[in-house]
C-alpha cells in the first residue's frame, strides 16, 4: 500500500518544498486535512482555510472541488507569459511532490493501525471460545447445587421444629430459675441496699406467684418472698423513719413502699409526721431568730428566711404528697390541707410576732418589701393548697400590718404636731434678743404649717408604698378600696386633722388657766393655723390624698366641709380662749392694783398710776402680736375728736343731749335713775363673748374683759375723795389710749363712765376733779 | 302666813324686810336702821327668826375695817308675825344689838354663817385668814370665841366666803379663799379636804346640797359653776358655763336640790335643772303602791328619757350686776335676786317644771 501511495511523484521529495520554512507547516497541514475531508465528503472543511472572496465553484482554483485542469491550463496559456508559466510549472511540480510524500506518510501510519487491529480481533476470537466452555461448566454446577440445597432443606425440616420447642422450654426454665433464685436475690438486694431493684423483682414475681400459689413449691417461694418483702418493707420504713435524708429520698422510700402495697393511709400519716418534724425544725429556727437576746435580723431577711425555709419546705411536701397520694382522693387532700393549715398558722404567728417588732420602726419601704415577699412566697402553696386558705390568711396578715402602719403613721403625725408645738413653745419662751421685736410669729406659723404639711406628705408617700403596682398584694380588694378610703383618707388624714383640732382645743380646757401654762402667743398661732386649715389646707390635703389613692370605695367619707367646720370651730375657740387669757392677765393687773391700794387715805392724784400705763403698754403689745397673724377688721366710724373727749360724767354743765350719768353727791337716786335709763338704751355687754377672726374683735374682747373687771373691783372698795379723783384720772387715761383698739369706742366710754360712777357711789366724800385738771395730768403722764 | 315669803336684803345702813304675799301679789316693805355702818354680808339665825348677823364697814377716816355683830329685830317685824301690815312700812325701826363678834385681833370680817341645825348658839365668822367659831351665850347677848384656826401660806390669804354644812351633825364648814375651797371640821378646827384651783379665778360663793351630804356647789370669776363631790376633789362632778361674767352666787333649792340658782355680774339670773346630780336623779321618787291604780299610765312615763341637765330659765330683768340670789325658805318655788342698782326681783319656778317635779 505504501508503494502505491508514493507512486505519483517520485521526483518530488519532502525536502523539495519551496516553503520549507517552519512557519508554513501548520497552514499546509490544515490544507491537507481539509482536502481529506473534502475527499471523504465532509463539508465542514470547505469553508476553512479558503481565502475569502474566492469562489468555491471557480474551476481554476487548484484547491477547489470543481477544478478543471483543461480550463486551468487554458487560462494559464492565455494569460501568462512564458516566465510565469515556467514558474507555475515548477511550483506545481513541487506541490505534487509534497502531496505525494504526505500521502505516503498517511498510508504508512494507517496501515500499522490496521494490522494491530486485525491481531486484536483474532485474539478475541480465541478468548470467546474459552469463555463459552466455562459458562457451560457453571450452568451444570449450579444445577447440582440447587439439587443439594433442596435435599438439605427437606432433611432439616423436623429438626427446626424441635429446636423451637427446645428454645421455649429454655425460656420457661430461665423464668423458673428466676423464681427459684428470687428469695436469694431479694436477700442480696436487701443486703446491698438496692431497694429499688428488689422492689422491681418482687413486683415482677408477685403476679406469677399469686397465680401458682396452689403448687407447693411455688407456695414455698412465695412464702419466702413474703418474708423477705416484709423485711424489705421494714427496712424501708426504718430508713423512712430515720429520715434525716431530704424530702426527695423520703418521697422515694414512700414510693417504694407504696409499690410494695403498704397501706397508703398509714404511709401518708407517717409522711406528714416526718414532714412536720422537718418543718417544725424550720419554725424553731425562725423562732430562735425572733428571740429577744440576739439582735434580730432585719425583717426582710426574716421573711426571706421563712419564705425559703418554711414555705419552700411546705411546698415540697405538698407537691410530693400530691404526687404520691393522688389516689387518696378528697380525704387525703383534706389531710394535707389540715396539716398545712396548722403549720401555716404557727408560721403566721411567728411572722406576726416579728412584724409586731417592726411596728416601731419608721422604714416603710423595707417593711413593704418584706410583706411583699412574704405574700408572694405564699401564693405558690396557696395555689397548691387552696383548701388550706394560706393565701387568704397571708392577705389578712398583710392587711392587719397595713392597718397598724396607718395607726403608726397617725401616731407619728400627732407626735410631729406635738413636736412642732414644743418647738414653738421653746421659740416663744426663748429669751428675746435686745432690739429684736419679739419672735416672728408669722414666721413660726409658716414653719409649723410647712413642717406639718411635709410630715403629712411624707406619711402619704410612705403609705402609698402599700398600693404600689409592683407589690403583689396591692390588687387585693382591701388595698384597692377600704385601705384607700377608710384607712388612708379617713383614718390617717381626717383622723390627724381631727386630732390636731382636738389637741388644739385641749389647750382651751387646760386647768392651769391661772398659771397660763399655755403661752397666749401659742393659742393665737394655733388659732390662725386652724383658720388656715379651714380656708385652704384641708381641701388641699384631701385632694392630694384622693389623687394619690384613687378611691374606688363607695363607702361614705367625711366631706371637706365638715372638717372645715370643725377646724373653724377650733380656731374660734382658741381665739376666744386667747382673748380670755389675755383679758385675764390685764384683769389681774387691774384687780391687784385696785385691791391692794388704800383708797381712803390716798393723796391727791398727781400722776396716772403706773399700772394704767402698763395696761396700755400690754394692750399695745397684744395689738402688735395679733396684728402679726390677723387682719385688721372693721370698726365703727369714729368721731374726729375721739381722743379729746372728756368725761361726760362730770360735765353736767355741758350735757349734750346724751343719756350720760350725771353724778351729783346730793342725789344718788337720781344718778341711779339716769344710769338705768342709759342702760335701757345701750345694748347689754356680753363680756366673755365669742370673737371674730380679726384684730379689732380680739382687742375689743380683751378690753371689755379688763374694764369690766375694773368696774367690779371698784364697786367692792370704799374711796376717799382723792381715791375717787385718782380713779377719774386713771379712767381718763385709759380712755385716751384704748379707744383706738376697739371696734366701737362707745363701749369703752360706757364702761369707763360706769367705773367712775361706781367709784363715786363708793365714796363718802365725792368731790370730783376738774375735767381740765384731769386732762392736764393725763397729757403730762 | 304660809304663802308669804319674807326676804331680807341689805342696802347701806338699812335693812329692808320685804313681805311677799303670794296670793295677792302684794309686796310689803319694812325698814330697819342699821346705824353702825355699811352692810356687806347678812345672815339669819336658823333657830330664832328674830336674830340676824351682819358684817359691816365701820366708818373711819383713814381705814376701812369690817366688823360683825348679832342683832335682834323688833318683835312685830319678825317674819311670820302679822301685826304690822301697812302702817310700819313708812317708819324705820331700829335693830337691837345683841353682841359684837370681836375681831380687832383678826382683821376684817368677810362673812358670818350660823350652825344650820343647832339651837342658834354657834356662829362661824371668817376674818381675813382666820376662821373663828363663836359661842353665843345668855340668849346671844355675849359672844365667846370658842376656837379658831388660821390659814398660813405665802401671800395675803383672805377668806372670801364660807358655808356651814347641814350634814354631818353640823361638824363641817366649807370656806373659799382665792381659787381654793377648803373643808373644816368644827370640832378640831382642822382641815378635812382642800380643792386647789377649784376655779380658774376667785371663788365667790359656795353652797351645800341640802339632800346629798357630799355635794357642794361653787361659783367664781371664771364664769363657771362647779359641782363637787367632797370625797373626790380632783375633778368637779359637773361644770356649768352659762354666764358670761363672774358668778357671784349659787344656791340650791332647799327641798328640790336639782334646782340651782345662780346670779352673775352679767346681770343675769339663771335657774338650772341639775337632774343628774340631784337626790332625785330620775324624777320624783314615788312609791309603787301609790301608783298601783295608775298602772296604765306608768309605761309611757317610764319610756321617757331621763330628764337631762338643762337651763330652765334665764332672767334678764336686771340692768346691772346681780350680787345676791336666794330661795324663799317658806315656798320652795319662789326666789329673789338683787342687783347693783337696787332692784329686787322675785320670781317663781315655771309652773310646768314645778308640776313635772311634783308629779
Amino acid at each position: 500500500m505504501a508503494a502505491a501511495a508514493a507512486g505519483p511523484g517520485p521526483g518530488s521529495g519532502p525536502g523539495d518544498s519551496p516553503e520549507g520554512p517552519e512557519a508554513e507547516a501548520p497552514e499546509r497541514r490544515r490544507k491537507a486535512h481539509g482536502m481529506l475531508k473534502i475527499y471523504y465528503g465532509l463539508s465542514e472543511g470547505e469553508t476553512a482555510g479558503r481565502p475569502p472572496g474566492s469562489d468555491p465553484l471557480d474551476p481554476t482554483d487548484l484547491n477547489g472541488a470543481h477544478f478543471d485542469p483543461e480550463v486551468y491550463l487554458d487560462k494559464l496559456r492565455r494569460e501568462c507569459p512564458l516566465a510565469q508559466l515556467m514558474d507555475s510549472e515548477t511550483d506545481m511540480v513541487r506541490q505534487i511532490r509534497a502531496l505525494d510524500s504526505d500521502m505516503q506518510t498517511l498510508v504508512y501510519e494507517n496501515y500499522n493501525k490496521f494490522i494491530s487491529a486485525t491481531d486484536t480481533i483474532r485474539k478475541m476470537k480465541n478468548d470467546f471460545r474459552k469463555m463459552e466452555d466455562e459458562m457451560d461448566r457453571l450452568a451444570t454446577n449450579m444445577a447440582v447445587i440447587t439439587d443439594f440445597s433442596a435435599r438439605i432443606s427437606a432433611t432439616l425440616q423436623d429438626r427446626h421444629e424441635r429446636i423451637t420447642k427446645l428454645a421455649g422450654v429454655h425460656a420457661l426454665l430461665r423464668k423458673l430459675q428466676f423464681l427459684f433464685e428470687l428469695p436469694s436475690r431479694l436477700t442480696k438486694c436487701v443486703e446491698l441496699g438496692a431497694y429499688g431493684q428488689a422492689v422491681r423483682y418482687q413486683g415482677r414475681a408477685r403476679a406469677v406467684l399469686q397465680q401458682y400459689q396452689h403448687l407447693p413449691s411455688f407456695r414455698a417461694i412465695q412464702d419466702d418472698c413474703q418474708v423477705i418483702t416484709a423485711r424489705l418493707a421494714q427496712q424501708l420504713r426504718q430508713r423512712f423513719r430515720e429520715g434525716g435524708s431530704g424530702a426527695p429520698e423520703q418521697a422515694e422510700c414512700v414510693e417504694l413502699l407504696l409499690a410494695l402495697g403498704e397501706p397508703a393511709e398509714e404511709l401518708c400519716d407517717e409522711f406528714l409526721a416526718h414532714a412536720r418534724g422537718r418543718l417544725e425544725a424550720e419554725l424553731r429556727s425562725l423562732e430562735a431568730e425572733l428571740g429577744p437576746s440576739p439582735p434580730a435580723p432585719d425583717v426582710l431577711e426574716f421573711t426571706d428566711h421563712g419564705g425559703s425555709g418554711f414555705v419552700g419546705g411546705l411546698c415540697q411536701v405538698a407537691s410530693a404528697y400530691q404526687e404520691l397520694f393522688a389516689a387518696q382522693g378528697p380525704a387525703g387532700a383534706e389531710k394535707l390541707a389540715a396539716f398545712a393549715r396548722e403549720l401555716g398558722g404557727r408560721y403566721f404567728a411567728l411572722v406576726e410576732r416579728r412584724l409586731a417588732q417592726e411596728q416601731g420602726s419608721g422604714d416603710n419601704s423595707l417593711l413593704v418589701r418584706a410583706l411583699d415577699r412574704f405574700h408572694r412566697r405564699l401564693r405558690a402553696p396557696g395555689a397548691l393548697l387552696a383548701a388550706a386558705g394560706l393565701a387568704e390568711a397571708a392577705t389578712e396578715i398583710v392587711e392587719r400590718v397595713a392597718r397598724e402602719r396607718l395607726g403608726h403613721h397617725l401616731q407619728g403625725l400627732r407626735a410631729a404636731f406635738l413636736g412642732c408645738l414644743t418647738d414653738v413653745r421653746q421659740a416663744l419662751a426663748a429669751p428675746r434678743l435686745a432690739g429684736k421685736e419679739g419672735p416672728g410669729l408669722a414666721e413660726l406659723l409658716a414653719n409649723v404649717a410647712s413642717s406639718i404639711l411635709s410630715h403629712i406628705k411624707a406619711s402619704l408617700a410612705a403609705v402609698h408604698l402599700f398600693t404600689a403596682k409592683e407589690v403583689s398584694f396591692s390588687n387585693k380588694p382591701y388595698f384597692r378600696g377600704e385601705f384607700c378610703s377608710q384607712g388612708v383618707r379617713e383614718g390617717l388624714i381626717v383622723g390627724f386633722i381631727r386630732s390636731m383640732c382636738q389637741t388644739a382645743q385641749s389647750f382651751c380646757d387646760s386647768p392651769g388657766e391661772k398659771g397660763g401654762a399655755t403661752p397666749p402667743a401659742l393659742l393665737l398661732l394655733l388659732s390662725r393655723l386652724c383658720l388656715d386649715y379651714e380656708t385652704a389646707t384641708i381641701s388641699y390635703v384631701l385632694t392630694l390624698t384622693d389623687e394619690q389613692f384613687l378611691v374606688q370605695d363607695q363607702s361614705p367619707v367625711t366631706p371637706v366641709s365638715t372638717l372645715c367646720a370643725e377646724a373653724r370651730e377650733t380656731a374660734r375657740r382658741l381665739l376666744t380662749h386667747y382673748v380670755k387669757v389675755q383679758g385675764l392677765v390685764i384683769s389681774q393687773m387691774l384687780r391687784k392694783s385696785v385691791e391692794t391700794r388704800d383708797w381712803l387715805s390716798t393723796l391727791e392724784p398727781r400722776n396716772v398710776r403706773a399700772v394704767m400705763k402698763r395696761v396700755v403698754e400690754d394692750t399695745t403689745a397684744i395689738d402688735v402680736q395679733v396684728g402679726l397673724l390677723y387682719e385688721e377688721g372693721v370698726r365703727k366710724a369714729q368721731s374726729s375728736d375721739s381722743s379729746k373727749r372728756t368725761f361726760s360724767v362730770y360735765s353736767s354743765s355741758r350735757q349734750q343731749g346724751r343719756y350720760a350719768p350725771s353724778y351729783t353727791p346730793s342725789a344718788p337716786m337720781d344718778t341711779n335713775l339716769l344710769s338705768n335709763i342709759q342702760k335701757l338704751f345701750s345694748e347689754r355687754i356680753d363680756v366673755f363673748s365669742p370673737v371674730e377672726f380679726n384684730k379689732v374683735s380680739v382687742l375689743t374682747g380683751i378690753i371689755k374683759i379688763s374694764l369690766k373687771t375694773l368696774l367690779e373691783c371698784v364697786r367692792l372698795r370704799t374711796f376717799g375723795r382723792f381715791g375717787l379723783q385718782q380713779v377719774q384720772v386713771d379712767c381718763h387715761f385709759l380712755q385716751l389710749y384704748l379707744w383706738r383698739f376697739v371696734a366701737d369706742e362707745e363701749l369703752v366710754h360706757l364702761l369707763l363712765d360706769e367705773v367712775v360712777a361706781s367709784a363715786a357711789l363708793r365714796c363718802p366724800d365725792p368731790v370730783p376733779m376738774e375735767p381740765s385738771v384731769v386732762e392736764v395730768i393725763c397729757e403730762r403722764g | 302666813m304660809e304663802d308669804d315669803a319674807p326676804v331680807i336684803y341689805g342696802l347701806e345702813f338699812q335693812i329692808h324686810i320685804i313681805d311677799f304675799d303670794d296670793e295677792n301679789n302684794i309686796i310689803n316693805k319694812n325698814v330697819l336702821l342699821h346705824q353702825v355702818g355699811e352692810i356687806w354680808h347678812i345672815s339669819t339665825s336658823p333657830a330664832d327668826r328674830g336674830v340676824l348677823a351682819t358684817c359691816y364697814n365701820k366708818p373711819s377716816d383713814s381705814k376701812v375695817l369690817t366688823c360683825a355683830a348679832v342683832w335682834r329685830m323688833p318683835k312685830e317685824l319678825e317674819p311670820g308675825s302679822h301685826e304690822s301690815p301697812d302702817d310700819s312700812s313708812s317708819t324705820a325701826h331700829t335693830l337691837e344689838l345683841l353682841c359684837h363678834l370681836d375681831n380687832t385681833a383678826h382683821g376684817s370680817m368677810a362673812c358670818v354663817t350660823w350652825e344650820p341645825t343647832g339651837d342658834g348658839k354657834k356662829v362661824i365668822s371668817l376674818a381675813d385668814n382666820h376662821i373663828l367659831l363663836w359661842d353665843l351665850q345668855e340668849s346671844s347677848s355675849q359672844a365667846v370665841l370658842a376656837s379658831s384656826a388660821s390659814l398660813e401660806g405665802k401671800g395675803q390669804l383672805k377668806f372670801t366666803s364660807g358655808r356651814w354644812s347641814p350634814h354631818h351633825t353640823g361638824t363641817q364648814v366649807a370656806t373659799a379663799n382665792d381659787t381654793t375651797i377648803r373643808g373644816w371640821d368644827t370640832r378640831s378646827m382642822s382641815q378635812i379636804y382642800c380643792i386647789e384651783n377649784a376655779h380658774g379665778q376667785l371663788v365667790r360663793d359656795l353652797d351645800f346640797n341640802p339632800n346629798r351630804q357630799y355635794y357642794l356647789a361653787s361659783c367664781g370669776d371664771d364664769c363657771k359653776v362647779k359641782f363637787w363631790d367632797t370625797r373626790n376633789v380632783t375633778e368637779p362632778v359637773k361644770t356649768l358655763e352659762e354666764h358670761s361674767h363672774w358668778v357671784w352666787n349659787v344656791r340650791y333649792n332647799h327641798s328640790h336640790d336639782q334646782l340651782v340658782l345662780t346670779g352673775s355680774s352679767d346681770s343675769r339670773v339663771i335657774l338650772s335643772n341639775m337632774v343628774s346630780i340631784s337626790s332625785e336623779p330620775f324624777g320624783h321618787l314615788v312609791d309603787d303602791d301609790d301608783l298601783s291604780d295608775q298602772e296604765e299610765r306608768r309605761p309611757e312615763e317610764k319610756s321617757q328619757e331621763p330628764p337631762q341637765d338643762s337651763v330652765i330659765a334665764t332672767y334678764e330683768e336686771h340692768e346691772d350686776s346681780v350680787y345676791a340670789v336666794d330661795w324663799s325658805s317658806a315656798d320652795p318655788w319662789l326666789f329673789a335676786s338683787l342687783s347693783y342698782d337696787g332692784r329686787l326681783v322675785i320670781n317663781r319656778v315655771p309652773r310646768a317644771l314645778k308640776y313635772h317635779i311634783l308629779l
